[in-house]
């Protein structure tokens, strides 16, 4: 957007442009996702209101002391918070036009990723074996969806960015894909602080609980 | 080797023969009178070869003016279902008295209060307010379109799928009995093991996502396509009100989705989120839909307010009285409207202090109304006022919006709202500035732009008619329920024990046979209009004398809105460029350039709706097709990087040429 014309009394106005340039392809698109990732961060909060208040309600089942095992899940978040450094190794070399070099760290960022969600799903499969299922008691069906709607969207991300891969290998670094490359990369780091929350939230303030 | 009843439940899940409602007299009546339309409608169309021209031409593209009308035709095809709805309730509440049953068995009229409210509010109310917001936003900031134009196109087939869900479950199976928020623990499994609320829950998501996702494109659109010189001081104020609603819409429908996935969860999975035992609390339930209810009524009465601010200002021949206070008045409620939700369920019993509080809050939302209120009242002070149906659309809201929000301040009062909760008055109050807000602004506003829209104006005397019988049939369908409200009361009862109870319910229902008229005048109106269009012609682009930039342009604006951006010095940037002596450009056309059409949206739109039906009747495998159909269409379409293209310079010079013609043949 220019910047708005002053006027003089005596000078006729300029009341259109003659000479302009068209919007560039795409030049809201990060305020969009920003706003997006907002209302994302909403369904969220809601999550974690609704763990806020019924996380207590074990209803004579199991609770976070007789669940959670901190080392695992020491384990699950070094593994996304790796895949987050290496995200913004992508991020770097994409800046240097390196085209390999940015798949490469991308490919490492899906594999981190993939890691994550295997451990993750490692871990509710343990609990619904030995009888934590989210039918059991309010505070599993609000564990079980917080922690599985986080891993949705990492796994949505994954087939993402699985996809973005193939975009680049097509077209290389063009404008386009580095936009897409920003937004995932804001995706995957939203992804993160998520998860810390989480971490701290369910998983430590849980075994304090 | 599975049995036939196996394999039958294995494709078509729950969905059996005894679905279809064919015990239903009234049902199968009205599927009748729909089917035989509807192979009317589509006979018609293939018969004068439209089907090429509407795929091309509207259902693929990616004009925010055609979406906009889209938008339109939508609200006003769901009003009519509504709008049925409510005639029917009216009539078995008049009939139901002395013994009487009435004539709808219970299990029918509890769908009917249901689909109801959620048909006006989500499936009429929600279009038409986008559809406004969506033509006029992008031509009040002298933008060529939205900020992301495949979404949009996107969102509005999304709505459209909700849509048609629900009137599905006019036909298959049956609608929630639930009232229209669904509460737990009624809507629960145990309570509601049919598929009626699960009908409600995807509708709602299905639509939702369209909803949020058009949120967040205008707020875009509004943020970063203004043209140059128009700061947001300067911005019109319905392209305020507009900005305030989106951002009220990306910031509450988020937590519906979320809670309504709760639902779902509990439904489908076994959770136990909102039940009564192994811990749920239905109350959470009440408080997250409120927590965006309550901001969606501000949704659906800011732009309204927009749009009388637009007709006060245009037909009293002044700038609006107020700007800066309307722009802050207008703010101000969008923040409060976050912090009143608890009033609907005062009697909850969360205590006095926590009562005091939201009751007091929402006292306050009336202070910054009450300043738009007057700010109206002195624009209109010694203005040369034009009584046009526009006009006569804003008196009739000031009048009637007064009233709603006095009651609403005394509901609004704890100790008077434990009396009242959930009575007739209740019903009456959020009507009377439902209809006398939202649905008086709309009217205002469909009858200001639609010169715009279409080339001509639209007929007066079928409106003056349609006017004065909403608004006598409002005060005649309404105050009676004050009454009754006062009189104890509640709502969505089907038989009543008090006969002397039978005179107001007759006289609601006569007011609801004068809203009925007023429904077909207005069609009426817009028929006798099409028809007569050579004599309504507007050539000028700017009928009444207008004050902001859509008017600047052509009726309706060729594609690419303005052939040159235009630039802003001023509030009402119409108004200050006519007085300054602005010239239309004549010369000097470039290239524009523009997005492409696609067939994307409607395509996602068509396997939503299908997903949405698989969840809905338990075929997991039609669910499952449908879900990977989306993910792959969506994938696909990222390949696709072509997706703009130039109008080409002579094509710009015909338009605006073929415009200079009409102009000086108009001899303006």
């Amino acid at each position: 957007m220019t910047s708005p014309q002053t006027i003089t009394p005596d000078e006729a106005p300029v009341f259109y442009l003659t000479d302009e340039h068209a919007h560039p392809e795409g030049h809201s698109t990060p305020l969009g996702f920003w706003i997006y990732l907002m209302s994302d961060c909403l369904i969220f909060a809601i999550l974690f209101a609704i763990y806020g208040v019924l996380g207590a309600n074990y209803a004579a089942g199991p609770s976070p002391k007789d669940l959670f095992d901190l080392k695992l899940v020491a384990l699950n978040t070094t593994m996304l918070l790796l895949s987050s450094i290496t995200y913004g190794f992508a991020m770097l070399t994409m800046e240097k036009d390196r085209v390999g070099a940015t798949q490469a760290w991308l490919a490492v960022t899906g594999l981190f990723g993939l890691a994550f969600l295997s451990i993750e799903l490692y871990e509710f499969h343990h609990f619904i074996e030995i009888g934590a299922t989210p039918q059991r008691s309010a505070f599993l069906s609000a564990f079980f969806t917080l922690v599985g709607t986080h891993g949705l969207h990492v796994t949505f991300g994954t087939i993402w960015l699985v996809t973005l891969m193939t975009q680049v290998a097509r077209h290389g670094l063009i404008p386009a894909n580095r936009r897409r490359l920003m937004c995932l990369s804001m995706f995957w780091h939203f992804l993160d602080v998520i998860w810390i929350g989480v971490f701290t939230f369910v998983y430590l303030m849980g075994m304090l609980r | 080797m599975p049995d036939t009843a196996t394999l039958l439940k294995l494709i078509f899940g729950r969905l059996t023969l005894e679905s279809i409602p064919l015990h239903e007299p009234i049902l199968l009546a009205t599927f009748a009178v729909v089917a035989l339309g509807g192979l009317a409608l589509l006979g018609a169309l293939t018969y004068f070869r439209l089907w090429g021209y509407l795929w091309r031409e509207w259902f693929t593209t990616v004009d925010h003016k055609r979406i906009g009308i889209m938008y339109m035709v939508l609200g006003i095809v769901m009003l009519l279902r509504g709008f049925s709805d409510a005639v029917m309730m009216r009539l078995q509440q008049a009939m139901a008295f002395n013994g009487s049953d009435g004539y709808l068995p219970a299990q029918h009229y509890d769908q009917i209060f249901t689909a109801h409210g959620v048909i006006m509010i989500f499936f009429v109310a929600m279009p038409l307010v986008t559809g406004l917001m969506n033509y006029v936003v992008p031509l009040q900031i002298g933008a060529r379109d939205v900020s992301f134009p495949f979404l949009n196109n996107f969102s509005f087939w999304m709505t459209t799928a909700g849509a048609v869900l629900v009137m599905m479950s006019l036909f298959v199976g049956e609608f929630a009995r639930t009232g229209w928020l669904a509460y737990p623990p009624l809507s629960g499994i145990g309570y509601s093991p049919d598929a009626g609320v699960d009908y409600y829950i995807w509708a709602l998501q299905v639509a939702g996502v369209g909803t949020t996702l058009s949120g967040i494109n205008l707020v875009c659109t509004i943020i970063k396509m203004r043209a140059p010189g128009m700061t947001m001081m300067r911005m019109p104020v319905f392209t305020w009100t507009s900005l305030c609603t989106n951002v009220l819409i990306v910031a509450t429908f988020p937590v519906l989705t979320a809670v309504l996935a709760l639902l779902a969860l509990d439904r489908y999975v076994g959770t136990n989120f909102f039940t009564n035992d192994f811990g749920g609390n239905p109350m959470m339930y009440v408080n997250l839909i409120w927590i965006w209810g309550h901001p969606e009524v501000y949704i659906l009465i800011l732009p309204a307010f927009g749009i009388f601010s637009e007709v006060t200002s245009t037909f009293s021949g002044k700038r609006l009285f107020g700007y800066t206070s309307m722009v802050y008045a207008t703010v101000v409620i969008t923040i409060l409207s976050y912090l009143v939700w608890l009033h609907h369920f005062f009697t909850m019993g969360s205590g006095a202090s926590v009562n005091s509080f939201f009751g007091i809050t929402t006292m306050i939302i009336s202070i910054p109304t009450g300043a738009k209120i007057f700010n109206w009242l002195f624009t209109m002070y010694r203005g040369r006022i034009r009584f046009e149906l526009p006009m006569m659309w804003t008196l009739a809201f000031m009048l009637t919006f007064v009233i709603g929000g006095m009651t609403g301040v005394l509901l609004a009062v704890p100790p008077a709202d434990f009396v009242l909760h959930n009575s007739l008055f209740l019903v009456a109050h959020f009507h009377n500035v439902i209809i006398g807000g939202v649905l008086y602004g709309l009217f205002a506003g469909m009858i200001y732009w639609w010169p715009k829209a279409f080339g001509f104006r639209l007929e007066p005397f079928w409106g003056k008619l349609s006017f004065w019988f909403w608004v006598v049939g409002f005060w005649f369908a309404f105050m009676p329920l004050y009454i009754l409200g006062l009189m104890g009361v509640t709502r969505r009862m089907r038989v009543f024990d008090d006969p002397s109870l039978q005179i107001w319910f007759v006289i609601a229902g006569l007011g609801a046979f004068m809203i009925l008229l007023g429904i077909i005048f207005f069609l009426v109106q817009i028929g006798v209009s099409i028809w007569r269009r050579e004599a309504l012609r507007e050539t000028t682009g700017d009928p009444w004398n207008g004050r902001t930039l859509e008017w600047a342009t052509s009726s309706p604006p060729p594609d690419y809105n303005f052939a040159f951006t235009p630039v802003i010095h001023d509030n009402d940037a119409w108004a200050d460029m006519k007085q300054r002596g602005y010239e239309r450009p004549l010369e000097g056309f470039k290239p524009i350039h523009m997005p492409r059409n696609t067939g994307t949206g409607i395509i996602l739109a068509g396997l939503s709706t299908c997903l949405g039906f698989g969840l809905i009747w338990y075929m997991w495998w039609l669910a499952a097709l449908s879900f990977v159909a989306i993910l792959a269409t969506v994938v696909a379409h990222t390949f696709n990087y072509n997706r703009d293209f130039d109008i080409p310079a002579e094509e710009v010079v015909r338009t605006e040429d073929a415009r200079t013609r009409l102009l000086a043949g108009s001899g303006a």
